[in-house]
């Protein structure tokens, strides 16, 4: 389990130019850095239960992001906080 | 027979639960108990927990540790929901709740979501252009004041708890909560007295 306070990165990755998918990842994040916040618990895996397959239970964290390095714009100090599934996050 | 009084969405409606019957799938009294809930649901709901919590510590600490478990000691059925997650303010932290994917919503505290909730604008700028949005809703936070946007993706649904406004000291918890709005829960507006 990751512990708060690690760096993760995203995984730069676009399931949807491959076929049929569920995801959620927002395209946005992908690919940023950001820094695990908490452990939120474990969920099977939502991309496998839209299509009622069966579904790994994951790990699901907060990972935090710096809000104005994501745009370009914004106000130095606020961010972005989003759930996060293990599978998305690679060592930054 | 049809008559003038259906709509589609009632024959929809029978037909459905007739199918979910027939298949063993739920029975129409659990469908007509999930109509119920679903529809006694509003941000009345969300509004009761924020002011106990600004009377009751411990119920603030239990909301914040686990939402779904102080929402059923408000007597809130939250049985096969998404677990609720509370985001507090705080002097110098604001929370914004958007689902940029879609419209998860916590629905059981704060009823349906606004029509704007959903919207590709909000969901577009509230990620990107926070405070501008803010602005536009007349919120303006105060300098020192960090901004956090919550982009709820799936398993969670998040409620606000905001800051308890100055002029309510002595108010009990039927007053502090006709002041707190559906808006207030998700961090677009802030409560005052």
């Amino acid at each position: 389990m990751l512990a708060p306070g690690t760096t993760v990165k995203v995984r730069l990755d676009w399931p949807e130019t491959r076929g049929p998918c569920h995801i959620r990842t927002p395209h946005f994040i992908r690919g940023a850095v950001g820094v695990v916040e908490r452990h939120l618990g474990r969920f099977p895996d939502p991309e496998d239960l839209a299509f009622a397959r069966p579904a790994a239970v994951l790990d699901l964290y907060h990972v935090r992001f710096d809000q104005p390095s994501i745009w370009g714009e914004g106000k130095p100090g606020d961010a972005v906080v989003i759930e996060l599934t293990e599978k998305w996050l690679e060592p930054a | 027979m049809t008559t003038l009084l259906q709509t589609d969405s009632d024959l929809l409606l029978a037909a459905i639960t007739r199918l979910l019957g027939e298949k063993q799938i739920a029975t129409p009294s659990e469908i007509a108990e999930r109509i119920a809930i679903t529809d006694a649901a509003s941000p009345a709901q969300g509004a009761r927990m924020v002011a106990r919590a600004w009377l009751d510590p411990e119920f603030r600490a239990l909301m914040l540790t686990d939402g779904t478990k102080a929402a059923e000691e408000m007597g809130i059925p939250m049985r096969g929901l998404p677990p609720l997650g509370v985001l507090e303010n705080a002097p110098d932290i604001h929370h914004l709740v958007v689902c940029t994917l879609c419209s998860c919503y916590p629905r059981a505290v704060l009823g349906y979501p606004p029509f704007w909730f959903k919207s590709a604008a909000y969901r577009a700028r509230a990620v990107r252009d926070p405070r501008g949005l803010l602005a536009e809703w007349g919120t303006s936070l105060p300098e020192g004041v960090r901004l956090r946007v919550v982009d709820s993706t799936a398993d969670y649904r998040w409620m606000v708890l905001p800051m308890r406004p100055p002029g309510t000291e002595g108010w009990d918890q039927v007053q502090l909560s006709a002041i707190v709005r559906e808006g207030d829960m998700i961090g677009v507006s802030i409560p005052s007295a």
